[in-house]
């Protein structure tokens, strides 16, 4: 019947669309995964393109390991069961490392830490970053990260307001609707520097918590892949060395980025 | 009773024999029912094997408070919504040019884009226009995302509201009108007497659809920060990474639906007994 | 403020590429999820129909949880629930391979799987509207099942069903800024990003919201033409 026969060859091209292999290829070419929306370290420019601390360590990174690198953005959100369903190789969007995030994927050494502040309006009566200076106040912060997390712990007695990325808060923030953001204080800087960002300021740095922040950012891979993590350890710590990562740091920092 | 008295035809034959053939049909729906079956019993092993007693006890307050918010949310709306419909529905049908012109371009504008886009042009757009809006004291409103919601959810679901109620009404035949009017009723006392009671009825299903619709539509709030029962289930998922978590939310989602559609063909069915359908 | 008409324009530094790129993506999206769903919304429907209280019973089955559940959750079960499941069944069966499903193909299945439950039921009222004189009328002038179906049926279920289908190919055009949430790169995503970066919200929502206008009136004109094909001037529809 001509029907079934189409219909057969419709399914099997549905099909062929939609399966793909989950592993990593041979190691010649690997997919990365990064945000987009975070800058300095990630981010998109008007033209698409992606730009950042974060995108110019990778392709160092790559270059290292004589790899042919592939940008993919994806959601935070959905960052960590993409690159579980095999969407990418590799995250590299500045993710703490983290104990809740290493049961499910693992990370490789840390390629920079930066510590967390608290951004206010220039105009408020928030001193500190204690709980007590924010008490009643509303905070916002990025969902799913651990300033959230921190924020969420910590600040028991104010409301904390979880966005699905840092511009949005940044948004709401320039729109009055927030007393107090929490995020790595590169990022809230690279805000303040801005025409909206020129609202605010900073307010005070917070201690890093080991639990909650970890030992600083890394690469996260999928769990049990030793070879690619290696790779990029090795690669990491010969960036370090050969003066790359200095000059990649400069262009963003005046300051070492990799911290302790 | 026959009036012959003969032995046999005093016998009651037994009724026909009930054939019931295995047709092709009958295969295919025993077969898809048992692969329902094998769903259902998929989606509760993996519940059962992935049961974490302490995580569920974590997270169970944060659905409930997601469900109320959810519930609040789209109550509000739903009422807010159908007082708003009235006078759009009213301007629709106006012979004013202006009235029915403004009318018809709320009803197409909030009817033709999609909810998503409205929560976001209503939240971070109109919030843009902070200055403006304290100038006219209305930034209080704007600066809650919680009234932000209900302001982009009440105006959809009035433009829905409004065009069931237009049909509603249009359904009552026109005799109804006209039996009014030589009985010497006002406009006004035809409307709440004669034709909303039966408009009613007609609109009875609609408006259920409507309500099962915001139900479903309210999910996406918590992208402007409104944690209902999809954005703590999102954020119980992006905590645990568990997939049970959205299990759990479609679960509940769909005991809230059905009840609510078997509670509105309940009151259907009481409210047309007399129609004999 | 940079002047509007730079950020809008399709150079570089505009974003109005972008959001071209947007539209095709949801025009496209919509269009490929529309042949399965009519599709299987019409098998559920000759399911519901067929008389076999079973095959009933799986059909209302499948409506009941397509309609029951939000398109939203949908979509989230079919992006990171499918590709799950599918593993899980592939280990009980002793093969250890996993599919990767991409946002598009995740917007397709769920908004497939939610169109073809509605669009089951309008299927289900319109074959119900035709009266079984047009069965019996073909079967008296020899046509076979198929081409009963064909000749007869189809034309008039089309005409039935066409204002049911048209309102769920509406909603279907609205339901696909949805994949905005699970990062495919329609209309609302592209305006969002746009938005966020150049903190011009109420703009670009407003063109997000202008261009899902212009696909409604595309859409309700090349619908209306079609139904003036199918409609009959002056007999009883």
């Amino acid at each position: 019947m001509r029907t079934t026969r189409r219909l057969a060859l419709f399914s099997a091209a549905f099909l062929a669309l939609a399966a793909g292999a989950a592993h990593a290829q041979d190691g010649t070419k690997i997919r990365i995964g990064t945000e987009g929306a975070y800058p300095p370290f990630n981010y998109t420019t008007a033209d698409g393109q992606l730009a950042g601390f974060d995108i110019d360590i990778a392709r160092a990174l790559c270059e290292e390991m004589k790899a042919e690198c592939e940008f993919v953005t994806q959601d935070w959100d959905g960052m960590i069961p993409a690159l579980q369903a095999g969407k990418f190789d590799a995250i590299i969007a500045s993710m703490s490392i983290t104990p809740e995030r290493l049961e499910q994927v693992d990370f490789t050494d840390k390629y920079y830490n930066t510590p967390p502040a608290v951004v206010v309006p220039k105009d408020s009566d928030i001193q500190g970053v204690t709980p007590e200076d924010l008490a009643g106040k509303t905070i916002g912060a990025q969902g799913s990260t651990t300033h959230a997390n921190y924020a969420e712990l910590t600040y028991t007695e104010s409301e904390v307001r979880l966005y699905p990325t840092a511009e949005e808060y940044q948004l709401d923030m320039g729109n009055g609707r927030l007393d107090a953001v929490v995020d790595d204080i590169i990022v809230l800087q690279e805000w303040l520097n801005t025409e909206e960002g020129a609202c605010c300021r900073v307010a005070g740095t917070i201690t890093p918590v080991e639990e909650i922040h970890g030992p600083g950012v890394g690469i996260a891979i999928r769990k049990g892949e030793d070879e690619l993590r290696e790779r990029f350890n090795a690669a990491i710590k010969a960036l370090r060395e050969n003066g790359k990562y200095k000059e990649i740091n400069d262009k963003y920092f005046d300051f070492d980025a990799y911290g302790e | 009773m026959s009036l012959s008295t003969s032995a046999e035809s005093a016998r009651e034959l037994p009724p026909p024999e009930l054939v019931r053939r295995w047709t092709r049909a009958r295969v295919a729906g025993i077969a898809l029912l048992v692969l329902w079956g094998l769903v259902g019993l998929g989606i509760v092993l993996f519940l059962v094997t992935s049961w974490n007693p302490d995580l569920f006890w974590r997270y169970v307050p944060r659905y409930l408070s997601g469900l109320w918010v959810t519930i609040q949310l789209v109550a509000i709306s739903m009422v807010a919504g159908a007082l708003l419909s009235i006078p759009v529905a009213i301007g629709r049908n106006s012979k004013n040019r202006i009235a029915s012109g403004l009318a018809y371009a709320f009803v197409y504008a909030f009817r033709g884009t999609p909810l998503i886009a409205q929560t976001f042009l209503v939240y971070y757009g109109l919030g843009s226009f902070r200055p403006q809006l304290e100038a006219v004291g209305l930034w209080w409103f704007f600066r809650e995302a919680w009234y932000c919601a209900l302001f982009a959810f009440t105006l959809n679901t009035a433009a829905y509201q409004a065009e069931i109620l237009r049909g509603a009404v249009a359904s009552v035949g026109r005799g109804q009108w006209e039996a009014a009017a030589a009985l010497g009723l006002s406009r006004l006392t035809t409307l709440r007497k004669i034709i909303l009671p039966q408009a009613f009825l007609v609109a009875l299903r609609p408006y259920g659809n409507e309500l099962i619709l915001l139900i479903k539509g309210s999910a996406i709030v918590a992208i402007i920060t409104v944690y209902d029962l999809m954005g703590e289930t999102r954020r119980a998922y992006a905590g645990t990474f568990d997939f049970q978590t959205y299990i759990w939310a479609a679960l509940i989602y769909l005991g809230m639906v059905e009840i609510l559609r078997i509670a509105i063909e309940r009151i259907e069915r009481r409210l047309t007994r007399h129609l004999g359908r | 403020m940079e002047s509007v008409l730079t950020i809008l324009s399709f150079g570089p530094e505009g974003w109005g590429d972008d959001i071209a790129t947007g539209m095709m993506v949801t025009v496209s999206l919509a269009l490929a999820t529309l042949p399965f769903g009519l599709v299987a919304g019409y098998a559920i429907a000759r399911g519901k129909l067929l008389g076999d209280p079973y095959l009933r019973a799986a059909a209302d089955i499948y409506t009941t949880i397509f309609r029951g559940l939000p398109e939203l959750l949908t979509l989230f079960l079919v992006y990171y629930g499918a590709g799950i499941a599918v593993r899980q069944v592939m280990r009980l069966a002793g093969a250890d391979t996993a599919i990767e499903i991409n946002a598009f193909v995740a917007g397709m299945i769920a908004l497939g799987a939610v169109f073809s439950a509605y669009a089951s039921e309008v299927f289900v009222s319109a074959f119900k509207a035709i009266p079984r004189g047009q069965y019996e009328g073909a079967y008296a002038i020899g046509l076979s099942h198929r081409r009963t179906m064909r000749l007869v049926i189809w034309p008039q279920l089309i005409r039935l069903a066409l204002p049911g289908l048209s309102n769920l190919w509406m909603i279907l055009l609205k339901d696909t800024a949805l994949v905005s949430v699970i990062g495919l790169a329609d209309i609302l995503r592209q305006t969002s990003i746009a938005a966020r970066v150049t903190r011009e919200a109420f703009l670009f929502f407003l063109v997000a919201c202008l261009l899902y206008l212009v696909l409604a009136l595309l859409s309700s004109i090349v619908l209306s033409a079609i139904e003036r094909r199918v409609t009959i001037e002056g007999a009883r529809q």
